[in-house]
């Protein structure tokens, strides 16, 4: 897999949330016409998975009235789209709260392992795992 | 039997290494322990706010109340590279983005992230980024200017055909 896509509400609040408080890389900004652009970040350690901040917009992707459903759907925390990986939840959390990140829930040890739950600046929530082997 | 089977566990020393483990996080929780890693989170951020400086490693294991040995051990275990290390990667890191901007040479670049030496600055980020400084200066303008000129390059089809941004 190297694109994968998040709906978000705004490209410039987003950026800032992906990549100067996750610390994730800026791949591509491409300008793609007047209010329009094509928006890539990168995690830290994965420079070749894209995934692109896909802004919910009025237009030939979103017709009638889809934007505003998908935006209030976004904001509803209806999707999470992935689980992100660290080599201390503890540590990661603690920096990340520092840096203003909302958690849904702290670090937790669940069955399956140690695990958080964030939400980015649009709505999204993902997991926050602590990769195997790292316990102490 | 029962004295066997105990006997094989505790000469066993996966048996022992996991004893030991399970020992030391009863007696020795670090993940339950909020300021041991507060400190380390908090030597991390001095360092991605003061990497241009000339900052000594030792001072930071000082300040965050640790021998420098258990500070390097401990920083290793949560972020997965020593504090030197990690502020290499910042630095170059903060170097690749200067280097980014119109007027920017490479030597200013080296000077701005706190290197003393270029000669062992064009080394570690061609490690980092696979490629010298000038080398990826010039082919960051030469995306750049792709970017400008001909976008639709670097989008796959599949969302440039649902925004409507291919060409009728």
């Amino acid at each position: 897999m190297n694109h994968v896509c998040f709906y978000v509400l705004d490209q410039d609040s987003a950026y800032d949330f992906y990549v100067n408080k996750l610390g994730f890389k800026l791949h591509t900004d491409a300008p793609m016409g007047p209010g329009m652009r094509w928006l890539t970040v990168c995690p830290p350690d994965q420079p070749d998975l894209e995934i692109s901040l896909i802004a919910i917009k009025d237009g030939m992707m979103f017709k009638d009235d889809a934007a505003e459903k998908m935006r209030d759907l976004v904001k509803m925390g209806t999707f999470g789209f992935g689980v992100f990986e660290c080599n201390d939840l503890n540590a990661t959390y603690e920096e990340l709260s520092r840096k203003g990140v909302v958690f849904k829930k702290p670090p937790t040890q669940e069955f399956y392992g140690l695990e958080a739950l964030l939400v980015d600046d649009s709505g999204n929530w993902f997991s926050l795992v602590q990769k195997e082997g790292q316990d102490g | 039997m029962v004295c066997d089977e105990h006997d094989r566990y505790l000469v066993n020393p996966l048996g022992i290494r996991m004893l030991y483990r399970i020992l030391r996080s009863t007696l020795f929780p670090m993940n339950a322990n909020p300021y041991i890693y507060k400190r380390i989170v908090q030597a991390k951020l001095f360092m991605d706010a003061h990497f241009s400086e000339a900052i000594d490693l030792d001072n930071i294991a000082d300040e965050a109340h640790f021998s420098k040995f258990h500070f390097i051990r401990l920083f290793r275990k949560t972020y997965g590279k020593t504090p030197h290390q990690y502020l290499s990667a910042v630095r170059i890191e903060q170097a690749r983005l200067l280097l980014q901007q119109e007027q920017m040479s490479v030597a200013g670049a080296c000077a701005s992230v706190g290197f003393d030496s270029i000669t062992s600055f064009a080394g570690l980020f061609k490690k980092y980024n696979r490629s010298s400084p000038s080398e990826y200066q010039r082919r960051y303008r030469a995306r750049k200017q792709q970017l400008r000129d001909a976008p639709l390059k670097f989008v796959p089809g599949c969302f440039a055909s649902r925004y409507g941004w291919l060409p009728k």
